[in-house]
């Protein structure tokens, strides 16, 4: 590998060589600013090194990694919602008791096997980031292990991603069984040539859907979801939420588009009756939620399959829609777990219902910026949220899938629903002990990265040119 | 640039009301009134200058947007948005005034909201994109939701629910709608844009405009709303604080009403008519149904619920009645029913700020009491049942003649409508100032405020019912030409054939 093809990867590197540092720094002394800023530090770096690529793009590092218009962006999607993350994890971080100083060093590790995930353009390397982001997650799902549902929500993670990994696995066997390739695109022109897919390859694509299925967390591999939500802190739950889904989303939406996805009647019907369970699923599940969290983890679901429809839409408009919706949905989540993290007290999480009553009245801004995400969940005007769904539709209508957008629009009745539930609830009004008690102070991290969040919510809702002209230019460099 | 500003105005004013309310509590009610009293005034100023305009379009505003999908900030008014602003910003200044006194509590948050629904309205009525009017449509939504959910009454957190489900359903159906017809568009033009001017001329398949206009119609009749889906409105109008009462039925209902008028006749004229006997009977059955539930309420304020279904079933009746005749009586009646309605609205808060009770049957021989507050109830009772010289007959007649032609029979039906709207009208006076009065009341009288918010009202609703030509000749040029020459028969589905 050339010095370009180093500078190339620059982000992946840095956030790499942190991690050891990282590691270093807890060697020679535990403090958890210390810690806590360097890492800042780290994702500001790798964030602002993406814009020095020195070389045209797309860049391919043969055989495993491209570095593509795409693969940059969403590196620095990537970037940024790990970056919000750690600014809503050092106050949530700082009242435990436990040791703090790890948690930085598995997030950064995370963060690389989702790096890894959004430029790889092989089996191997596929797996090798899933692995590493896999691994991290176990133990920062875990981290808080004092706490009842902390390490069942670790070993079940651990379970599960284990069993989809060999089923990915032996999926990537049977297809390189018959193709003889593992790079993607040579996967694509092996099934190309041929003139009949056999089973075998139908059936390992089925099996690597198990596989990415369940990072996705869509139905029916969705299981695991409310468990780790509920389980794991509240600032991992976002990070699952957004970097690991979303770096799933992206690896599959290229592999999908190498192999020529979109001529295979088979996998678009798959696709489309996962997209609709999903809905339902979700948004159904989420309806009787007295835990916010797996009220949360629920509407991820179902958001998963809104997804899968714009997906399922085509290579143009659909591809497009996805990348929109990720953005905005990447926000939305951060923004919303970051508000369950800021009401969070030493002893518990806030995610009763209850905790949430009359919050506009107890905490007017943090109220505000909920019910902006809630909103923007729901898809209502002013929002991210609304621009991406009404691009979804868009592109669902322009490819005709009548069946599923009619689907969609029943399903965002029902979502409505619940999360009007939860906006209610902050506006009831106040209880005596609760109009007595002292309001408490919030951290000046966490309230700036929301205050960020919601300003980019809004920004993205009134003034979406920008970030579609963007993405289309991106999407349009790669077909 | 002045169509901007209507919109702006009451935004700018809402964040402002916010803001003042951590300063002093009355400021916010001033800074409302000041928005409401400044937009009035421009748009009175422009209804002046009416009469020299050429054309249909008094004013236009255009920015883009997002070039991407083709969707443009673009505003335009014509005369028939121009009395629909007059209504919003009149009605708008009024709900401030009726809100001087009941609304104690957070009303900065109060006032943001008031005027940010009255923004959205304002946008609603102005907009010529359809994916903006979507965006209008939707933002009215929030501050309603809210205000019905935190100012209402004991039942205010199901009223507020079912409002933002039944709506919201509607409205995604209408999306759904938008951008079928922006597709078609785009796929037989190679144009892609929502703006409202490209998309009159989209030529279409038959049965894909049917289809297209279903949807647009439901979100529309939803918010009329129409008989049967009507089952949210009685609630939410119920449980809503005064001033919310008065926008859900001066204003929102309007919205409906105006979505007819502007887009699905223009849009689909084929779909239409082809529909148009299906759904003067729809006008006709909720005419009909809804004075017969109004009769059956002892809730004064889900009596005049009703009868905004019953009133909305004429806009029905009208809007698809093909004659230039009946779609004037259509204006006139969603002008008259908001003024009448809110009118009945306010007299409604004024006895609950009073009685705190809104049963009929713990009313009773008030007049003694309340002889001022009697008199103004019996004029707009009697616009109510439709009395010659008030606003709403002219409404009624206009709709009743001009369906005539089209759909005798509906007609008749719902002419027996009236007659209903006679007898729950009267009824709300018995009920409430006549009988005999069960307890002996010692209650002040309406005060200066509460003069000053219906006197107006009273002023309005005698002069449309006198003099109705500046409201008709303002219409005049925004009728579509679908009313004015119908062109396909009545095809395969007429209820009653035609000669």
């Amino acid at each position: 590998m050339s010095t370009s093809g180093l500078l190339s990867i620059l982000p992946l590197l840095i956030i790499s060589g942190s991690a050891v540092i990282a590691m270093l720094l807890v060697a020679i002394k535990r403090n958890h600013r210390v810690m806590h800023a360097f890492t800042v530090l780290a994702f500001l770096l790798a964030f602002l090194s993406l814009f020095i690529q020195p070389y045209e793009v797309p860049y391919m590092i043969a055989p495993l990694f491209v570095v593509d218009a795409f693969a940059l962006f969403n590196t620095g999607l990537i970037l940024v919602a790990g970056l919000s993350v750690l600014f809503l994890s050092f106050s949530y971080f700082e009242q435990r008791e436990e040791r703090k100083e790890e948690y930085y060093i598995l997030l950064l590790l995370a963060t690389v096997g989702g790096l890894v995930l959004v430029i790889s353009q092989h089996f191997i390397s596929l797996f090798l980031g899933l692995e590493t982001m896999s691994i991290s997650l176990y133990g920062l799902i875990a981290y808080l292990r004092k706490r009842e549902r902390s390490d069942e929500a670790g070993i079940k993670y651990l379970l599960l991603a284990a069993l989809s990994s060999a089923f990915l696995l032996f999926g990537m066997a049977l297809v390189y069984a018959h193709t003889g390739r593992m790079d993607f695109s040579g996967v694509g022109a092996s099934l190309q040539a041929a003139h009949e897919v056999p089973a075998s390859v139908v059936a390992g694509f089925g099996l690597m859907l198990i596989g990415v299925g369940f990072k996705l967390g869509i139905v029916p591999f969705h299981m695991w979801t409310p468990d780790i939500y509920e389980g794991s802190p509240l600032p991992v739950a976002a990070y699952v939420a957004t970097v690991s889904k979303g770096s799933m989303l992206v690896l599959l939406m290229r592999f999908y588009r190498d192999i020529n996805g979109y001529e295979y009647t088979i996998l678009w019907w798959v696709f489309a009756i996962i997209a609709m369970a999903s809905m339902f699923v979700g948004n159904w599940l989420a309806l009787l939620q007295q835990n916010v969290k797996r009220l949360l983890a629920y509407s991820s679901i179902a958001h998963m399959g809104y997804i899968l429809i714009a997906f399922l839409a085509g290579l143009h408009a659909g591809q497009e829609a996805v990348i929109f919706y990720l953005v905005a949905y990447v926000i939305t989540s951060i923004g919303a777990f970051g508000v369950l993290a800021m009401l969070s007290d030493k002893v518990r999480d806030a995610e009763l219902l209850e905790d949430f009553s009359g919050l506009f009245w107890r905490q007017p801004w943090l109220a505000a910026i909920f019910t902006g995400m809630l909103l923007s969940l729901a898809g209502i005007p002013l929002t991210a949220g609304f621009i991406g769904k009404f691009y979804i539709v868009a592109a669902g209508v322009d490819a005709g899938l009548w069946l599923l957008l009619v689907l969609l629009i029943v399903n965002s009745v029902i979502g409505l629903f619940y999360y009007i539930r939860v906006i209610a609830v902050m506006f009831q009004p106040l209880r005596d002990e609760q109009v007595q008690a002292k309001r408490a102070s919030l951290p000046f991290f966490g309230i700036f990265a929301l205050s960020a969040l919601m300003v980019l919510l809004l920004w993205l809702g009134i003034f979406p040119s920008g970030l579609i002209a963007v993405i289309r230019n991106m999407m349009l460099t790669m077909s | 640039m002045i169509l901007l500003l209507f919109i702006l105005i009451p935004m700018a004013g809402a964040l402002l009301a916010w803001i003042a309310a951590a300063w002093n509590q009355a400021l916010p009610r001033w800074i409302a009134l000041l928005a409401m009293t400044a937009d009035l005034v421009l748009a009175a100023g422009l209804w002046w200058q009416t009469e020299s305009a050429t054309g249909p379009w008094l004013s236009t505003f255009h920015r883009d947007w997002m070039p991407r999908f083709g969707i443009s900030f673009s505003l335009a008014l014509d005369g028939l948005s121009l009395l629909m602003l007059m209504l919003t910003f009149f009605l708008g200044a009024l709900s401030v005034l009726v809100s001087w006194n009941e609304i104690k509590e957070r009303v900065g948050f109060f006032h943001f909201n008031l005027l940010f629904v009255l923004a959205g309205i304002t946008g609603v009525f102005l907009t010529m994109d359809l994916f903006l009017f979507y965006f209008f449509w939707e933002v009215m939504l929030i501050p309603m939701y809210f205000l019905i959910g935190i100012w209402g009454h004991e039942n205010r957190m199901y009223a507020a629910f079912k409002f933002f489900i039944f709506t919201q359903a509607g409205g995604l159906l209408m999306l759904l709608a938008i951008l079928g017809l922006y597709f078609v568009h785009a796929h037989n033009t190679n144009e892609y844009t929502f703006s409202y001017f490209a998309l009159l001329n989209t030529p279409m398949e038959q049965t894909t405009g049917r289809w297209l206009m279903l949807g647009f119609l439901t979100a529309f009749i939803v918010k009329l709303p129409a008989f049967p889906l009507h089952t949210w409105l009685p609630d939410a109008h119920t449980e809503a604080p005064t001033a919310g009462s008065v926008v859900l039925a001066g204003l929102l209902l309007k919205t409906g009403a105006y979505g007819i008028l502007r887009f699905v006749l223009p849009l689909f004229p084929e779909a239409s008519q082809a529909f148009a006997p299906w759904i003067m009977l729809l006008g006709a059955v909720g005419i009909l149904y809804g004075g017969k539930l109004a009769f059956a309420q002892t809730d004064l304020k889900r009596l005049v619920a009703y009868t905004s279904v019953s009133h909305m079933g004429f806009v029905l009746l009208g809007a698809f009645a093909f004659s230039e005749m009946a779609y004037q009586g259509v204006v006139m009646q969603m002008i008259t029913h908001g003024i009448s309605t809110g009118a009945l609205f306010m007299i409604a808060g004024v006895l609950y700020e009073r009685l705190h009770t809104r049963e009929l049957e713990k009313m009773g021989g008030l007049w003694p009491a309340l002889p001022g507050l009697g008199v103004v109830s019996m004029v707009f009772v009697m616009a109510s049942l439709g009395l010659p010289g008030l606003g709403n007959f002219i409404a009624e007649f206009l709709v009743l003649a001009g369906s005539w032609q089209s759909q005798p029979w509906i007609t008749v039906a719902a002419t027996i409508g009236l007659v209903i709207a006679t007898i729950y009208s009267l009824r709300i006076m018995q009920k409430v100032f006549f009988g005999v009065s069960w307890r002996e009341y010692k209650l002040p009288d309406l005060s200066f405020r509460e003069g000053l918010m219906l006197m107006p009202l009273i002023a309005v609703i005698i002069w449309l019912g006198v003099y109705p030509q500046p409201v008709i000749r303002t219409v005049k040029p925004s009728i579509p030409t679908v009313v004015l020459a119908p062109q396909a028969p009545y095809t395969d589905v007429a209820i009653h054939p035609t000669k």
